[in-house]
């Protein structure tokens, strides 16, 4: 049995308001991030205490530039999305709350601006 | 039991994390948020070590420098970890999402499973990395 009005019931948005969207966007950036993970992994450990040359040579293959860029990007989608569950399970408190929630998206835009732009300085060679 | 104000101390607890025993499955699902937080500040080491690389040799050296500290490896050891043990961990939870692997012993079993493989596979990326097995990318 439902408390819900057929209304809501179809709008199927739930207490949320958004539904399984944010539950939806964090499985697909996780299964995305699967694959990438383990050739960050394979690729991290084969730059170990290589010089800078080898490391601008590694990143001057497209095919590792894209890939990093993706990881990157996908993985602060991924953060942005966990850091803000748990900051709504732990912050009661409505300024303080709406505050890290811009912090956390703020800090996720800055990195990612960041990374992208060493990514195109490494790619443009300057 | 209105006039007996001070017997509250009988009354059962709630099971919250000091007062209780510590089942596996919660432990794993405490450790996963807790990793997902650390790799936050992990991918924030990734943005430094790129920074680094296109800022030029002298940065890159720099940054090279502090990670082959103890306190860097340290550092990076707990990286390494947290990434093999999100990454575990959360294959376990997407099998859940799909219904598989809900009873209890097969959680805890696979619970278990999950420290192991992140552990080894933290320790043999820095075994790989200290005998020379890494680094072929030169």
């Amino acid at each position: 049995m439902s408390l819900e009005t057929p209304l809501r019931k179809a709008q199927g948005l739930g207490s949320s308001h958004s539904g399984v969207n944010h539950f939806w966007r964090q499985r697909v950036s996780a299964v995305i991030l699967i694959p990438l993970t383990l050739w960050f992994a394979v690729s991290a450990l084969g730059l170990v205490g290589a010089h800078e040359a080898s490391v601008l040579y590694f990143l001057s293959h497209p095919l590792n530039a894209v890939l990093l860029g993706t990881f990157i990007l996908t993985a602060l989608y991924h953060m942005a999305l966990g850091l803000q569950e748990v900051i709504l399970d732990y912050v009661p408190h409505e300024g303080a709350k709406l505050l890290l929630m811009i912090l956390n998206h703020g800090f996720a835009f800055a990195v990612a601006a960041a990374c992208v732009f060493a990514l195109l300085r490494i790619a443009v060679g300057t | 039991m209105a006039d007996q104000p001070h017997k509250v101390a009988s009354r059962p607890l709630s099971p919250f994390l000091t007062v209780y025993r510590w089942p596996i499955t919660m432990a794993t699902s405490i450790v996963h948020r807790m990793t997902g937080v650390g790799l936050a500040g992990g991918i924030l080491l990734l943005a430094w070590w790129l920074i680094a690389v296109a800022s030029g040799p002298e940065t890159y050296n720099d940054f090279c420098n502090i990670v082959a500290t103890p306190l860097g490896q340290l550092v990076m050891f707990g990286f390494v970890w947290s990434l093999a043990y999100h990454t575990v961990n959360g294959m376990r939870h997407l099998a859940w999402d799909f219904g598989y692997g809900f009873a209890v012993p097969t959680a805890n079993r696979t619970g278990i499973l999950v420290f192991l493989l992140s552990g080894l596979l933290a320790m043999a990326f820095f075994i790989l990395a200290y005998t020379g097995k890494g680094g072929y990318y030169q």
